[in-house]
């Protein structure tokens, strides 16, 4: 197959990474989705979730993120992320404590405004995925 | 005329000096160093959002109800001025060039008959302009200047605070001040719109109408998410360029002082010499006219 697609995953504070793959899987907000070269021109939302670079069929590399957009146009798949690490870097301890830390912060908190409950459930919701990516991964 | 131990001591103290301001340049020459790398390692993601930005915008306007942090509140009677300086000083020019120039700007609008409110972020635009403006100081954010790399988080704090003031409806225009980074010798002050969002004009392809997106969720949702965190990259931006600015004019100035402690040194002892050789011959002169006498 010579159709290769451009993929750079950006974070606000550097370029993580810029390759050509084969195939880019996405967390979209509503359901994952892959993006083939040539796919159509799209912008969407990202849910916390992983993105995984397929080569020969097989993902090769694979991110986590905390959410995010992706646009896809005929110059490949751009990734906007936020709290982008490589999934083989987070340790399944670590993203348990995350998990637990976020939830007692949630219970913790006395009468939160609706903003800051609001932004605690969020990070409740990216540490529960974060979990979850992580013992998808290593099972 | 001061004598001969004054002016030893004097010298030494210029060489202290001299020493301190040459090592605050070299520090400040490789702060600087970095301080660029993180500009310009932020850069790509900035020129990605504002490219979506454009599309985005483009597919709302022709729909018609746009979000308010884009279309404006539809008045601008209150300017929000966000004033970015640096929390210390011995940089030059780099912090009174930003203060003098938000004076002028809160000058203005007052002259037009509008109402000024100030965000500061570090210390010293704070402290410059509080004895003038004290009153319109509505917030400061402390301790982002002086961390040694600004993360996204500290912007997203300053943007997450304008937003809160623009929901309860605190101001209609917001605009940043700060430090262009052109290089070590200038910097540009700089205004930029933060609210409402100037949306960045499309870029159009040479050949045919532009690529019809698709949108996952619908644009005005993704728009909701995207303007706020276009603020709080703008914002990143803004201090990015800032902190490359401070050391860029701060090694210039401790270059400068560098340069002029040298001279005085020089200058002080060439007096000294002559001084003491002034102090010789008058005591021979002495010791030959105490001989003669005898």
């Amino acid at each position: 197959m010579a159709e290769r697609l451009n993929v750079e995953v950006v974070d606000p504070e550097r370029v993580i990474t810029s390759a050509t793959v084969e195939m880019v899987v996405l967390p979209g907000a509503e359901g994952d989705f892959g993006v083939l070269p040539l796919h159509a021109p799209l912008v969407s939302l990202l849910r916390p979730g992983v993105v995984s670079l397929f080569e020969n069929g097989r993902p090769s590399r694979r991110f986590f993120v905390a959410g995010g957009f992706v646009e896809v146009n005929e110059q490949g798949c751009t990734v906007l992320a936020e709290g982008v690490e490589p999934l083989e870097e987070i340790s399944r301890a670590a993203a348990e404590q995350a998990l637990k830390d976020a939830e007692e912060d949630l219970a913790d908190a006395k009468a939160p405004s609706e903003e800051e409950r609001a932004r605690l459930e969020r990070a409740v919701a990216i540490a529960r995925a974060r979990l979850e990516a992580v013992s998808q991964a290593t099972s | 005329m001061p004598s001969l131990k004054d002016m030893r001591n004097r010298i030494n103290s210029v060489r202290a000096t001299r020493k301190i301001t040459s090592a605050m340049k070299l520090v400040a020459g490789s702060k600087l160093r970095r301080a660029q790398e993180y500009a310009e390692a932020a850069r790509p993601y900035a020129a990605k959002m504002a490219a979506m930005l454009a599309n985005l915008a483009a597919a709302v306007r022709e729909q018609g109800e746009a979000p308010p942090l884009l279309a404006g509140t539809g008045k601008d009677d209150t300017h929000l001025i966000v004033v970015a300086t640096a929390d210390r000083g011995l940089c030059g020019a780099f912090n009174s060039s930003i203060v003098r120039a938000t004076r002028r700007r809160i000058q203005e609008l007052k002259e037009q008959g509008k109402t000024v409110k100030l965000v500061c972020v570090g210390r010293k635009g704070r402290d410059m302009l509080r004895r003038e403006y004290g009153d319109l100081i509505v917030e400061f954010v402390d301790g982002i200047a002086g961390k040694r790399r600004i993360a996204f988080a500290d912007a997203e704090r300053v943007a997450a605070k304008l937003l809160e003031l623009y929901e309860a409806r605190a101001f209609d225009v917001a605009t940043i001040v700060f430090n262009r980074f052109k290089s070590a010798m200038v910097q540009i002050v700089t205004f930029k719109q933060l609210i409402p969002v100037e949306a960045p004009e499309a870029e159009r392809g040479g050949e045919g109408p532009r690529a019809i997106y698709e949108f996952e969720p619908d644009e005005e949702r993704i728009l909701s998410e995207l303007l706020p965190r276009n603020l709080a990259v703008q914002i990143y931006g803004a201090l990015l360029e800032n902190a490359a600015s401070e050391q860029g004019a701060r090694m210039v100035a401790m270059d400068n002082a560098t340069r002029n402690a040298g001279e005085m040194i020089d200058k002080l002892t060439l007096r000294y010499n002559r001084q003491r050789q002034a102090n010789i011959t008058k005591e021979l002169i002495e010791i030959v006219s105490g001989a003669e006498a005898l």
